[in-house]
């Protein structure tokens, strides 16, 4: 395929890391660079093919997505970055081959001798700003896997692609940042330890004004049953609160034996969106935490990245988590036998048994205010196949609830569009543009309470709310589940 | 990396206008960064409550306040917050603070 070079969303790149967190990170090459200028190390190209030749190598399934691509177009209009753009770079097999094109020409033998014929496309500096702007235009949200045939994880192959680019010293502070922060502080908002138990100190002291239980926390409990690991935006973030409250007095009112880590302060994990070795090393620290405090099994939060890095990669990164225990539910009993290996089990799988079970005290009607709406999150929906779960709650804990249109829905949801690293200032005007057929489709619902479970798509559908005058309030599942609570 | 000038000196910014030598922040540096950056004319006391509030905070723990304890402890709503500072707690009141860019799923 000949690459089209003047396009319309070449203008969107993500901001340059800063020289002090390459630095922090050991990224390769720390300098003043910025996205205009690059400043590539002298010996750029020789450093990318050798690590694009390891990254094929070593993951099978990228290489087999390389080279298995038909180009038959079903993915073209799936992305919402094409459909939001109309630049064709966005269409899922085209961004693939930006990479595709590269490895053809320097690893496979037709694309040696037949070259350009085949659609193989020397390495040169233009080639790496298409890279490093298409690459992180992809929310890696893989709605066009769904409708690839042979299922081709564009995700995966950015994963690769994206450690080819760090590997030449090009990554976005908006990942960045946040890794340092999550490596050196303990989660990607950078709340160190005493934060977060003033934080968790003042949800305790809220929940306890508007319900008069009194509730305490724990916190770094050694031997506790469970270890619960939400993002740690539950512990900051206004639309996010609910769901730390929410979750809170659930435990509470079940009386589960579970603590919250300051170490493990993290469910979701940037440097998946960064490369392997980062997604790895913040993997581990929940590994390693949950070995430390000696829980049986981990509970994971509202969060939606968090679970694509356990059901693909923790057991063969970071794993087998052998020292665990296959996760049974304390106050039900059930065996969650599906994360019989990765030893972690979703929040909302967790709710929905004990709801199943009659184990909660709801009443549905004090979320009568709301008209609630449910926004299935990239990852969960697509990688685990939760898709039941969030709504089964949902019907339970509220009276008024409606559907999306079942073509942004389900295992086809349209992303928030700002996963992937994607949430930053400087790409606003792109997400805007991108998401535009899901607030569409929140719209045509009349809901006033869009319920996720991804603290970025809380994070993206309140600015979004603002910008297209939705009139919605953003919040978690749990957040309705805290409200429908009853004590006696 | 980009720099504002302010009565001779100059200070280093992000491209969003957020400070990035926090030992570099005064009273007046408010004043300007709420200006330059917010169009904010004037602080007034309600502005000097939120950003004497979350410069506490964070001088203390090290990063902003919970959204709900910045709001709790002002006495000031999350609505009363974005018409003080119109590009919201986290964008506007923590850059006029002199407090680094929230990162992470926010």
């Amino acid at each position: 395929m000949k690459i089209d070079k003047s396009l319309p969303a070449r203008k969107y790149k993500l901001y340059a890391t800063w020289k002090r967190d390459m630095e922090t990170l050991e990224l390769p090459f720390p300098r003043e660079w910025s996205h205009k200028e690059f400043n590539l190390p002298p010996d750029w190209k020789k450093i990318a093919l050798k690590k694009m030749e390891e990254v094929v190598n070593k993951y099978r399934s990228v290489k087999l997505f390389l080279d298995i691509c038909v180009k038959c177009g079903a993915c073209t209009d799936k992305c919402p970055f094409f459909l939001g753009t109309l630049d064709p770079n966005n269409m899922p097999v085209a961004r693939q081959d930006l990479f595709r094109s590269v490895y053809k020409k320097y690893f496979t033998l037709t694309g040696k001798i037949f070259g350009a014929l085949v659609g193989a496309e020397e390495l040169t500096e233009e080639m790496v700003e298409l890279w490093y702007t298409y690459f992180y235009q992809c929310s890696q949200c893989r709605r066009c896997s769904v409708f690839c045939p042979y299922g081709i994880d564009t995700a995966e192959i950015m994963i690769a692609a994206r450690e080819v680019l760090t590997a030449i010293g090009l990554s976005p502070r908006s990942l960045t940042e946040a890794i340092a922060k999550c490596e050196t502080i303990g989660n990607h908002m950078g709340i160190p330890p005493a934060a977060l138990l003033s934080a968790i100190q003042f949800a305790e002291e809220e929940i306890k004004e508007e319900t008069g239980i009194e509730i305490k926390v724990p916190i770094n409990k050694k031997g506790a049953e469970i270890l619960y690991v939400p993002p740690s935006a539950d512990f900051f973030g206004g639309p996010h609160w609910g769901t730390l409250k929410g979750v809170i007095k659930m435990f509470h009112q079940i009386g589960l034996d579970y603590t919250i880590s300051t170490y493990a302060s993290e469910g979701g994990n940037f440097g998946t969106w960064l490369g392997y070795e980062h997604m790895k090393k913040i993997n581990k620290k929940l590994v390693e935490e949950a070995r430390r405090l000696g829980v049986k099994w981990i509970l994971g939060g509202e969060c939606g990245h968090m679970w694509r890095v356990i059901h693909a990669f923790m057991d063969t990164m970071n794993g087998p988590l052998d020292f665990l225990e296959e996760p049974v539910s304390p106050i039900t009993g059930t065996k969650f036998k599906h994360a019989a290996s990765t030893k972690m089990v979703h929040i909302c799988e967790f709710t929905a048994d004990l709801i199943k079970h009659g184990k909660l005290k709801l009443d549905p009607s004090k979320n009568d205010q709301y008209i609630v709406t449910y926004h299935d999150s990239c990852n969960p929906a697509r990688v685990m196949g939760l898709i039941e779960e969030p709504r089964y709650i949902l019907k339970n804990v509220c009276r008024n609830y409606v559907e999306l249109d079942p073509n942004v829905n389900r295992e086809k949801t349209i992303c928030c569009c700002a996963g992937g690293g994607l949430l930053a200032d400087e790409t606003i005007e792109l997400r805007l543009k991108a998401v535009r057929p899901k607030i569409e489709a929140i719209k045509r619902t009349g809901a006033n309470f869009l319920a996720c479970i991804c603290a970025i798509d809380k994070a993206a559908f309140t600015e979004y709310s603002d910008h297209f005058k939705l009139n919605i309030t953003v919040g978690g599942v749990h957040e309705l589940v805290g409200n429908a609570l009853v004590f006696d | 990396m980009p720099y504002v000038e302010f009565k001779g000196q100059k200070l280093e910014v992000d491209e969003d206008g957020f400070l990035q030598e926090p030992e570099k922040w005064s009273p007046e540096v408010a004043e300007f960064f709420a200006k330059h950056f917010e169009g904010i004319e004037k602080l007034t006391e309600e502005h000097w409550k939120v950003i004497n509030y979350l410069r506490e905070y964070w001088l203390k723990y090290g990063v902003a306040p919970p959204i709900r304890m910045l709001v709790k402890q002002t006495g000031f709503s999350l609505q009363k917050i974005y018409e003080l500072f119109p590009s919201g707690p986290a964008k506007g009141a923590c850059k006029v603070a002199g407090l680094p860019k929230p990162t992470g799923c926010v």
